[in-house]
């Protein structure tokens, strides 16, 4: 049995009449990297401040190692939280920074010393330690206040966006030092972006948002897979999946002259389906060429626009009038008004209800 | 071909011509307005330096002959004011003793209300605010009777502690809105992050917040050490003559109907009540123009 480190009960969230998160439940298993993405104003960072304690809520309760501390202060919580702009003190030098926290909790100063220094060994920050954040490099800085969470030695970590102001390089760094700190921590960490390789590569599981609902909470395979509706097999993946509008009929899904046989498909439901669907494929899933005797069907199509971009080539078509992209291999020789064949699997396809917009 | 045109060509930074048209302008401009301003001050400090025998001369430009420091002398400790002939000093301490309680009580609680109406938002704290500022735009001459009664029903009417209250009760709106509109554009971050490691509304304020809001402490501590060194009314109204400040008892030797108008005291304890607020802009001219611009981003 997994403990649940998080637990979110029924929350609602308002800012006067606008209402950012409505009856949300959410939990967070014990030692979990658990990543909230969704796109820009969705409520992630709302969600994390409830958690954090940093706003109050409008409605439901917030369980942190099975203690209810919905009216506890941010302190209290055992939770620690590292901000996009790092948020550091900056009239403190870094020592001051890592034991501004452990010296409002009235720590001893022999505990306070040996907290900074395990976790400035643990952040490879050791020569910053009398440096004020002001001459420090972006990345050093959020290594500082990751380091502010470390020592007052919480359960649970949260992130909100902490990488999106480094640059790319510093930012695929970092990314794997959290990840190799996770392992070493063991804490439940809660982590806020809207990039979807950070989503990916840290992810335990990933809570997709939209509108302040989770719109599906899985692990990246899965979301990635086997998307549990149209919005999130939209938002993941790039470029993203095509969508091709149709009707199912005695188990072939049909669309202009397109006809797919879908009798095989792993229905989310069980029972097969009749009536409007929609096809997704995702683009990089399209097989072209040698791949085409593995594919369950074929179609032929014109492209209208190749994109080479050294390791795969993305040809932009339309199939049965709807736009349609797809990758091919980086040495594949196509230009523009080439006919292609193209096939797919129905291993690798998903159907979705257009009335409902989930998956099939 | 190319390689001389490196080398003759235009190199490193641009010459500056010390007599631009745009230096003439800019530096005539200041020199014609610093005059404007210094010549008064001039008169005053040559005025208050002669004897009166020279001054009755009548020229005012022409340098003292005879310097005497005589004048400085008897505005500080031997002018009379109304029934007292211990000259200025008097006014002076009690300046001293209404400034710094005053100075110190309304910067404290500006800085503090505007942290709170910055960070730590209540249910009508915006309109609060509103209030706070209708205040400024109050003429204080409305409010001095009212103000009067008040203090007199508290037993403070004619006590310093009385004008202290006052001068911060008036300070109030203009600084509170200096501290308020510097503290939100601190970052709303820092102050979540101080919340999680545990530090409350003091340890925020103390350990946080000030450190990094000298620039507007320092303006606002000019704005009232200046406004309230230079109080007349509040000091003619609610004090006693014993109490009165420097301001006050400057007017009456210098408007005394009784024997000869003595110019050169006259100019002396003007000097002399002016020094302070001259001395503070004097020393913290810099740091005043950095905290304007620093409150004046934001709203
Ligand atoms: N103090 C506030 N008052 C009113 N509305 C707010 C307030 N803070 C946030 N909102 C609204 O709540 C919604 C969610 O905001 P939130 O900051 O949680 O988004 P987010 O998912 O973190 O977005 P981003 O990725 O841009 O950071 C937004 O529509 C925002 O406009
Ligand atoms: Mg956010």
């Amino acid at each position: 049995m997994t403990k649940n480190s998080v637990e979110i009960r029924n929350l609602d969230l308002s800012f006067g009449a606008v209402k950012v998160l409505q009856n949300l439940d959410l939990d967070i298993h014990d030692g979990e990297f658990l990543v909230l993405l969704g796109s820009s104003g969705c409520g992630k960072s709302t969600l994390l401040n409830c958690i954090a304690g940093l706003l109050e809520v409008t409605g439901g309760q917030i369980f942190i190692k099975g203690h209810n501390v919905t009216w506890k202060e941010p302190n209290e919580r055992g939770i620690g939280m590292v901000f996009q702009s790092y948020a550091l003190y900056p009239q403190m030098t870094v020592r001051g920074n890592l034991s501004f926290g452990l010296k409002n909790a009235r720590m001893p100063k022999p505990e306070i010393e040996e907290r900074v220094k395990r976790a400035s060994e643990i952040l490879q920050i050791e020569p910053l330690l009398d440096r004020k954040p002001g001459a420090l490099s972006g990345g050093q800085r959020q290594r500082v206040a990751i380091g502010r969470a470390l020592v007052r030695d919480v359960d649970v970590f949260l992130f909100d966006e902490p990488l999106s102001n480094l640059d790319a390089k510093l930012r695929a760094d970092l990314r794997v030092e959290l990840k190799r700190l996770h392992e070493q921590l063991d804490n439940t960490m809660i982590y806020v972006t809207h990039d979807q390789v950070e989503a990916m590569t840290l992810a335990d599981r990933i809570a997709i948002m939209k509108d302040g609902k989770i719109m599906q909470l899985d692990s990246p395979a899965e979301i990635y897979n086997r998307p549990r509706n149209l919005y999130v097999a939209g938002f993941i993946g790039s470029p993203a999946m095509n969508f091709i509008e149709g009707n199912i009929a005695g188990n072939t899904f049909t669309s202009g002259d397109l006809s797919v046989p879908v009798g095989d498909y792993d229905y989310m439901s069980g029972g097969a389906h009749d009536g409007a669907a929609i096809l997704g494929v995702r683009p990089e899933h399209v097989l072209t060429d040698d791949m085409l005797p593995s594919a369950d069907m074929t179609a032929k199509v014109k492209a209208d626009l190749v994109e080479p971009m050294g390791a795969d080539t993305l040809v932009w078509t339309s199939l049965e009038g709807h736009p349609f992209r797809f990758r091919m291999d980086g040495q594949a020789h196509v230009k523009s008004g080439d006919e292609i064949t193209i096939g797919f699997n129905l291993t690798r396809i998903s159907l979705f209800d257009p009335k409902t917009e989930d998956r099939l | 071909m190319t390689d001389t045109a490196t080398l003759t060509g235009p190199t490193g930074p641009r010459p500056k011509k010390a007599l631009s048209p745009r230096n003439i302008m800019l530096y005539g401009t200041l020199i014609v307005v610093s005059l404007y301003y210094l010549l008064p001050l001039y008169v005053m400090i040559v005025t208050s330096l002669k004897g009166m025998p020279e001054i009755r001369l009548g020229n005012i430009f022409s340098p003292p002959v005879e310097v005497t420091f005589q004048p400085w002398v008897k505005a500080w400790a031997e002018a009379c004011t109304g029934i007292n002939c211990d000259g200025l000093s008097r006014g002076f301490w009690n300046s001293v003793r209404i400034l710094i309680p005053s100075v110190l009580v309304s910067v404290s609680i500006a800085s503090i209300t505007g942290y709170v109406l910055s960070m730590w938002r209540f249910k009508g704290s915006e309109i609060f605010f509103a209030i706070l500022l209708l205040g400024a735009f109050i003429p204080y001459q409305v409010l001095l009777y009212p103000v009067v009664i008040v203090l007199r029903e508290l037993g403070l009417y004619g006590s310093l502690t009385g004008l202290v209250v006052v001068h911060t009760i008036f300070g109030m709106p203009i600084n509170v809105l200096l501290f308020r509109n510097y503290f939100v554009t601190l970052p709303e971050e820092l102050f979540k992050a101080a919340r999680v490691d545990g530090a409350g509304f003091w340890r925020i304020f103390v350990f946080i917040i000030l450190p990094m809001s000298l620039p507007i402490f320092v303006v606002s501590m000019i704005i009232q050490v200046t406004g309230i060194w230079n109080d007349f009314l509040f000091g003619v109204v609610y004090t006693r003559p014993e109490n009165y400040p420097m301001t006050v008892q400057l007017n009456n030797i210098v408007n005394s109907v009784q024997g000869v108008q003595e110019y050169n005291v006259n100019m002396a304890a003007t000097l002399l009540t002016g020094l302070v607020p001259l001395t503070v802009y004097f020393f913290s001219g810099k740091l005043f123009v950095r905290g304007i611009a620093a409150g004046a981003v934001k709203g």
